[in-house]
């Protein structure tokens, strides 16, 4: 099967400011993708190209079509939360299903009706009546009611609490998600996506630093408690990172052999945001420094 | 819902059209409570006043031309009232229909769907063009009708026949007129509801000002400099003219049209204006739609 997203080489200046710097990225069809980097990484504006927003240099195919040159056509096959809070505030919650239903040929209905069902969230209310996370739970119930092949997220969750964050994206897994479907993530809660993905990429200054399968992340990362008089010896395996906490060394190492390791101390797989503070920070101006 | 049996509908590109048409007019309840409202207050001092018809019916019979003509106003008050207030809210709802969505950040729900730039610009334009003026009619023609059955009924219990009212009305020469000045005019001013769509698109603030500042600015420039007035009579010409056109005896803005006869349409076809001007228009439009697609949220 053709990859639902297949970008060679996108650069994308504003001014002097390079927000994309040869960015290549496959995505296949099933895949649940975070994307993961710091403020003005890139990241939206990774999203924005494939979506269609903006227009890019290089070579980028979304479900096999140019995304700015055949905008109009993908949008039935691919759908979005931009931004947090986007849906317009005049509108009543049943208007808003209305025209949907009206304008995609892909929506159901039902499903829109039964997943607002589980939620307070009244017909008649008007978005503006609507508290923050409520207006989520409706963009979201629209957003999974239409049946499409790709599902870009873009900090969906900003500003909600835990509880709306967890709901979200366990509703996105149970009802949604159906191993067809693609779906790109990007955020900053990290820990929250973690269990939810089987790929990640980490970007930076519009540069993709690391680009994995859950899988291979797991066989490749291991992070090490390193007992105090192992440390010496640990350090000359060259670890990718190093933190103090209450007193301990954690060393997070790419691709070492976890046998030898764990003679050092205890092991284990770090956090996706462990791993996503080391490849940010430079290991030397890092390492040694307590937290 | 009966919308779902339009679901297998052939013409797909119909029925996103449409509800785009729909959810403008959601948003922008103005353009039918404006008329309504303004209605509603011609109707009410129609009403207050009704105890004075039967006496002013008599001094009509009589060929008083001033109560003759005070027979009249109501009607004519009543269907000019709606239009203008139509045309108000016709232009701020074009100067805020491309800026809103940019500003609140909808913009990025509504791109989300399968709508295109062009269809959501010409759904925005229909209904400045197009679906306002249908309003500002009916509405006229709705309080006309109330207004003539309540003067037949005042009559009809005073003892004097209405039929003397209706001969002094001609309100089958208004009901022709009236949609037929408001056709002439809303083609005749499409490239200015274009120009204000266009500058919803484009500015990030302050849309009225940008709309009429340059303009304005190079009528005084010509003004001072050559001391002509070429770009105050465009403008004048643009704005007014659909009306002079419509509704003058030749177009020439001076003798009122009182008779069917006078009012030529072939002659507003005819003239090279109104063409060069819907395709001035047709490119405005094109302009927006090329701007909402590569403009971001504000």
């Amino acid at each position: 099967m053709a990859p639902a997203i297949q970008a060679r080489g996108l650069r994308k200046a504003f001014g002097k400011s390079i927000a994309l710097d040869g960015v290549d990225l496959t995505v296949e069809p099933g895949r649940i993708l975070g994307l993961i980097g710091p403020n003005g990484a890139g990241k939206s504006t990774a999203l924005n190209a494939i979506l269609g927003l903006t227009q890019c240099e290089g070579d980028l195919k979304v479900l096999g079509l140019d995304s700015w040159a055949q905008r109009d056509r993908l949008m039935t096959d691919v759908c979005f939360i931009a931004d947090v809070a986007v849906l317009p505030r005049w509108m009543r919650v049943v208007q808003a299903l209305d025209y949907v239903q009206g304008v995609h040929p892909r929506f159901d209905r039902a499903k829109a009706e039964r997943l607002l069902d589980r939620t307070t969230i009244k017909r008649t209310s008007r978005v503006r009546e609507l508290s923050k996370g409520m207006v989520t739970q409706l963009h979201l119930a629209l957003v999974m009611a239409i049946d499409a092949r790709l599902l870009v997220l873009d900090e969906p969750t900003l500003g909600l609490d835990l509880i709306f964050r967890k709901a979200f994206y366990d509703s996105l897994l149970n009802d949604y998600f159906d191993g067809d479907r693609t779906i790109v993530v990007s955020t900053h809660q990290v820990e929250e996506i973690q269990h939810i993905l089987t790929d990640v990429v980490f970007i930076d200054r519009g540069r993709i630093v690391l680009d994995t399968s859950m899988e291979a992340f797991e066989t490749r990362y291991a992070e090490l408690a390193a007992a105090p008089e192992h440390l010496e010896f640990a350090r000359a395996l060259k670890p990718i990172h190093e933190r103090q906490l209450f007193g301990r060394s954690y060393l997070i190492f790419d691709g070492a052999d976890r046998e030898r390791l764990a003679a050092l101390g205890e092991v284990r797989t770090p956090s996706l945001a462990d791993l996503f503070v080391a490849t940010m920070t430079p290991a030397s101006a890092e390492s040694g420094r307590a937290r | 819902m009966s919308a779902s049996t339009i679901d297998t509908a052939p013409t797909p590109k119909v029925r996103p059209f449409y509800w785009s048409v729909r959810r403008e007019l959601w948003e922008n309840r103005g353009v039918y409570f404006a008329p309504l409202g303004v209605a509603a207050v011609v109707l009410a001092g129609f009403l207050y006043s009704s105890s004075n018809l039967p006496r002013l019916v008599a001094r009509a019979v009589a060929g008083d031309q001033k109560a003759i003509l005070a027979l009249h106003i109501p009607y004519a008050a009543g269907a000019g009232a709606a239009y203008v207030i139509s045309l108000a809210v016709a232009v701020f709802y074009c100067l805020g229909a491309l800026h809103g969505e940019r500003r609140d950040r909808s913009l990025l729900f509504w791109k989300s769907l399968p709508v295109s730039d062009l269809q959501t610009v010409l759904s925005k334009a229909s209904v400045a063009i197009v679906i306002q003026p249908l309003v500002a009619v009916a509405v006229a023609l709705g309080l006309q009708l109330i207004m003539l059955a309540w003067g037949t009924a005042v009559l009809a219990i005073n003892g004097v026949d209405p039929a003397l009212l209706w001969a002094h009305l001609k309100l089958p020469f208004i009901w022709v007129m009236l949609p037929y000045g408001v056709v002439i005019n809303a083609l005749w001013t499409a490239p200015v509801f274009a120009w204000l769509l266009l500058v919803s698109a484009w500015a990030k603030r302050m849309t009225f000002v940008w709309a009429v500042a340059p303009w304005l600015a190079l009528s005084l420039f010509e003004l001072l400099a050559f001391h002509t007035h070429h770009v105050w009579s465009f403008l004048d010409e643009r704005i007014f003219g659909g009306m002079a056109e419509a509704y003058t005896i030749g177009g020439l803005g001076k003798a009122p049209v009182i008779q069917l006869s006078q009012a030529d349409p072939l002659r507003f076809l005819a003239n090279p204006g109104l063409w060069t001007g819907l395709v001035i228009a047709a490119a405005l439009l094109a302009g927006c739609a090329w701007l909402r697609r590569t403009r971001d949220p504000i």
